[in-house]
């Protein structure tokens, strides 16, 4: 990477790049072995550096839930989780094609890449 | 003892003076005029005159460089100041700043405080940005983060949103015996009270929330040796830690297990005392499952055990802990960054029972021979965790 950053994108627009041609990218560390989510420029906690990309399965495991109460006029209810990834790292997003008070933790879930607001969102539905 | 060893701090400076000012509605009044008008009531507890002060420490969601501005208004060039802003423990974080500077020389008097009129110019008040990979998600922040920690630490212990509720009616039950609670009058709370009360984010209803109000604290710090021969009784800090491990809630290791843990293992153990041994405890209790979670990663039980410790109103005015004894977030006093509250509670009840006049209350509002509080402090999302341990003369 040149040392003034010129002519590359970080790590965030390169993870939102992949989400506009419709793939969900998580970073694994070489030398470790080792998933983590969200980008970074190098490996939280201990700072290596050869990094890479690579897809997520999509498979993940509720690990918590709650339902954000919202009046009906403003777009009703909706569903916040933190997802553990099957790759190891959490995230935070919805769960949807459920009530979103019926998403309970331990459910298996899988991310799709939809919108919301016009940006490309990973939602994941029950499995 | 290593000369950089953080425990040679222990005992070596003193609060000497506190004040709140404009808690609950303060219409027409400035953040900034709010928290100055602490400052200079609590330079008037301590006796000591503005033109002493050389150190400031500030933080509010009102001023960027809080440190800065409240220094031009108060007139005062500080030789130290210091506005580092990680939230509502942001004061407890200063405490211990403003401790090194007074022990290494560099300042004789510090002044922290805090002011917000949140309440009286429209509601809740932050300073936050959005933070990446959550945003979009459209959380609902804080309380949807600590939703998040309350749903999960009810699936791992099975606590209920009744063990949730006995935190808040506690509280309610302390604001009954101080005549500054916001709720003071309001009467006591009941289990469905709190269970019926509007949804906010489930599992957290309205009355699993703190406050929103307005108000300002300042306390006045200077070393143990000056501190003696100040108007009142000083106030020891005896211990003092942080740690934090996460800004996003996405981002906690482990929803049920907060950097409280290490800042209370580190503030306890230089303070010399233990959990068993603090006379008060005031815990930063922004939503009811922040009080359980802190009396267990500060050692007052065991992981997962807090809900049964809170039972039978164990944490109220009659109860064996003293938690929260001013009504706390939930029933105090919350505007916006409670942290300097939490401090100023700690700091009361030794004053008091050290036979200074720090207010009144009714019957049991004040503990009897307290010596020892500690004041946790909290900020973001369960993010930041700053633990003071303060003391009376005699336990130094």
């Amino acid at each position: 990477m040149p040392e003034n950053l010129k002519g590359t994108v970080g790590p965030e627009q390169q993870f939102k790049n992949f989400l506009s041609e419709g793939k969900f990218m998580i970073q694994r560390c070489k030398s470790l072995n080792q998933f983590f989510f969200h980008p970074r420029v190098a490996f939280p906690g201990s700072g290596e550096r050869d990094l890479e990309w690579v897809e997520a399965s999509g498979n993940g495991v509720v690990y918590s839930s709650s339902c954000n109460r919202r009046l009906p006029e403003r777009g009703g209810d909706f569903n916040l989780s933190l997802i553990t990834l099957e790759e190891g790292p959490k995230m935070m997003a919805r769960v949807e094609g459920v009530d979103p008070d019926k998403v309970e933790i331990g459910q298996k879930v899988k991310a799709r890449i939809s919108s919301l607001n016009g940006e490309p969102a990973i939602i994941f539905d029950i499995v | 003892m290593d000369h950089n060893d953080i425990n040679k701090l222990r005992g070596k400076t003193a609060v000497v003076g506190l004040a709140e000012s404009g808690c609950g509605l303060a219409s027409g009044w400035s953040a900034m005029e709010i928290m100055a008008t602490a400052v200079h009531d609590a330079l008037d507890d301590a006796g000591i005159k503005l033109k002493e002060v050389d150190g400031v420490f500030a933080a509010t969601a009102f001023h960027s460089m809080a440190a800065m501005s409240l220094s031009e208004y108060l007139g005062v060039k500080p030789k130290f100041a210091d506005g580092s802003q990680i939230g509502g423990s942001s004061f407890l974080s200063h405490i211990l700043t403003a401790a090194m500077a007074l022990d290494a020389g560099l300042i004789n008097v510090a002044v922290v405080a805090y002011g917000s009129n949140q309440k009286s110019i429209g509601g809740f008040k932050t300073i936050s940005e959005a933070m990446p990979y959550e945003a979009q998600y459209q959380p609902r922040m804080p309380v949807s983060a600590y939703a998040l920690a309350a749903k999960r630490y009810m699936y791992e212990f099975g606590a209920s949103r009744e063990d949730l509720a006995n935190v808040a009616i506690a509280a309610r039950d302390w604001a009954l015996l101080n005549p500054r609670a916001y709720t003071h009058q309001d009467g006591p709370l009941t289990v469905n009270d709190v269970l019926s009360a509007r949804p906010i984010v489930d599992p957290l209803g309205k009355l699993d929330c703190c406050l929103v109000t307005d108000g300002g604290a300042a306390v006045v710090m200077t070393r143990s040796d000056r501190a003696k021969d100040t108007k009142n009784t000083p106030i020891y800090l005896l211990g003092a830690a942080m740690e934090h491990h996460h800004r996003m809630i996405s981002e906690m290791p482990d929803l049920v297990r907060t950097s409280a843990i290490e800042s209370g293992e580190r503030a306890f153990s230089m303070s010399g005392y233990t959990p068993d041994d603090m006379s008060t405890i005031q815990l930063y209790d922004a939503f009811t499952i922040n009080t359980l979670l802190f009396l267990e990663d500060l050692g007052f039980c065991k992981k997962g055990e807090a809900k049964e410790l809170v039972q039978n109103n164990n944490i109220g005015p009659d109860g064996s802990l003293k938690v929260n004894t001013n009504g706390g977030g939930l029933s105090c006093v919350h505007p916006g960054m409670y942290g300097l509250f939490v401090t100023l509670e700690a700091l009361r009840q030794l004053r008091n029972a050290s036979g200074d006049d720090v207010g009144k209350r009714h019957d049991g509002g004040w503990i009897n021979n307290a010596k020892l509080s500690v004041a946790h402090g909290n900020g973001g999302v369960l993010s930041s965790q700053v633990t003071n341990i303060w003391g009376v003369s005699d336990t130094l």
